[in-house]
């Protein structure tokens, strides 16, 4: 098992040395990023917003909850929904689903140019297949992702708004107030680094998942599970590690 | 020209080619006939180069496969077409973009001269007015016809077929065929094809080689293969009824 994961690390290593390499036609490589952005980000604002509106409720019903003590002031709940969906929920929680959507999506499309043999015929054809396939989902992630979070992030503090106002938790003035406490945009940077990250390992990893799969339709349906796993479990050790380099030094 | 010099392939335990050695004939069309899970098309991406020997070269011209650098390995790999056994068409592109891929990667054309070329060899492939269409849309003829036209786009030097009327009724199956062997002498091409189609081996057989369990057994013409005296190619060529009906007329 331990040399099984030893020979992933190089094999990943190796792959991602023939993804980033100069692409052999620019303009085919913007056409392509293009397609991606709409693929894989476009399409996943829709969920991205609807799970970020109800996070951002839900943070601020719980939050409220817990702080309802005469001696904490209310707009304390504002300041703690804000934070939490900053630094945690919006990067880390929105990039988990995406991993689920995006990274299922990339294995299995490229695990079927595999097994149907389309990544072969690139290979023969000249075509760094690698490079050409995978390179334009990782940097359409890097370009999107943080764009998603940041929608994420102000759908999240909207919906909490909402919530916090229309249940009668928090009144709308003092949520603002909260808002914009001791705002501190070094942490939204924070976020933003974070997402980073986690959108090369949702691309990177799985791409790897598809690229290498050997077999037929199972095959893929494996590929594209063992890609959400990964993702999700390389996602969780980047948090803490990313965490404990950028707040905790 | 294409030699194979010895060439030995293994997957695991399973030892897939023994030592093979064939000359391909330039501007005629090869045929490697046998049983499925002879070793052919571990034997074909053996030498266009998707899997490395453990013995033995494979020789383009004077130049050795496993000794090019990277950058002539690319280059080399223009000069090659290859029609798959599933056609291995992007099903995300139209039929026109799958034939125009290749001149879009690797040539200088203008729009136009793309244009006009995919319109020729969409025509040579007798494919007109499908340029629109995505394979899923196509049937299984048209899509191989498809798969011939992106192969032969570049005007390659090389043109390998892996089963190429695999899935095809008998009538579209020797369309094919006849359009490979056209190609061929049309554009001068050294085509080699992987099948294990007996009207295939008569049809458009100008040199055929024999595999068997790994190794080349026999090899000759489309006209020297109904009356070989090797037992293994005897057993394989005569199996069904309708060829052994063949072989008491050809007794008679």
């Amino acid at each position: 098992m331990i040399t099984n994961f030893f020979e992933g690390i190089g094999a990943y290593a190796m792959l991602m040395s023939k993804v980033f390499r100069r692409p052999d036609r620019w303009i085919i490589f913007y056409r392509a990023l293009l397609q991606e952005i709409r693929l894989l980000g476009l399409d996943s604002i829709g969920i991205v917003a609807v799970l970020s509106v109800f996070m951002g409720a839900v943070v601020t019903i719980q939050t409220a909850l817990n702080l309802s003590d005469p001696l904490i002031p209310a707009y304390y709940i504002a300041i703690a929904t804000r934070e939490s969906i900053t630094l945690e929920f919006s990067p880390t929680v929105v990039s988990l689903i995406l991993a689920g959507k995006v990274g299922s999506n990339i294995a299995s499309s490229l695990g079927t140019m595999r097994v149907s043999e389309q990544i072969d015929a690139l290979e023969v054809m000249g075509v760094n297949s690698a490079n050409f396939l995978i390179l334009p989902k990782i940097v359409a992630q890097l370009l999107f992702n943080p764009i998603l979070i940041i929608l994420s992030i102000a759908l999240g503090l909207w919906g909490g708004y909402m919530a916090g106002g229309a249940l009668g938790l928090i009144s709308f003035t003092d949520t603002l107030i909260g808002y914009r406490m001791e705002f501190m945009p070094f942490y939204t940077f924070y976020a933003l680094i974070k997402t980073v990250a986690y959108a090369f390992i949702i691309g990177s990893i799985s791409a790897y998942c598809g690229y290498t799969v050997k077999g037929g339709a199972v095959e893929v349906g494996v590929a594209s599970t063992n890609a959400v796993v990964r993702s999700c479990l390389a996602i969780i050790l980047a948090n803490y590690v990313l965490t404990d380099l950028i707040l905790n030094a | 020209m294409i030699q194979v010099k010895g060439i030995y392939k293994q997957f695991g335990e399973n030892q897939v080619l023994k030592g093979v050695d064939v000359d391909f004939i330039p501007g005629k069309t090869n045929l490697i006939i046998g049983r499925s899970g002879s070793g052919k098309t571990v034997f074909l991406k053996t030498i266009l180069g998707l899997y490395d020997p453990d013995q033995g070269s494979i020789h383009y011209g004077d130049e050795v496969l496993g000794e090019m650098t990277k950058e002539r390995r690319m280059l080399l790999r223009q000069e090659l077409g290859m029609v798959f056994q599933g056609g291995a068409l992007f099903d995300s592109m139209t039929v026109a973009a799958n034939i125009r891929f290749p001149l879009e990667m690797f040539s200088n054309m203008t729009e136009h001269q793309k244009d006009e070329r995919v319109s020729f060899v969409m025509d040579r492939v007798r494919l007109q007015g499908s340029g629109d269409m995505f394979p899923s849309e196509i049937s299984g003829g048209m899509q191989k016809r498809v798969s011939i036209a992106r192969a032969i786009s570049m005007n390659p030097k090389y043109l390998f077929c892996d089963e190429p009327n695999s899935g095809l009724d008998p009538e579209t199956a020797i369309v094919i065929d006849q359009l490979i062997q056209e190609l061929t002498h049309e554009f001068n091409m050294t085509t080699i094809v992987n099948t294990h189609d007996m009207n295939s081996v008569l049809e458009i057989g100008d040199h055929v080689v024999f595999m068997k369990d790994g190794y080349k057994v026999w090899e000759g013409t489309n006209n020297e293969v109904l009356g070989s005296t090797n037992a293994d190619v005897e057993e394989y060529v005569f199996k069904s009824k309708l060829f052994k009906q063949v072989r008491v007329a050809l007794r008679k």
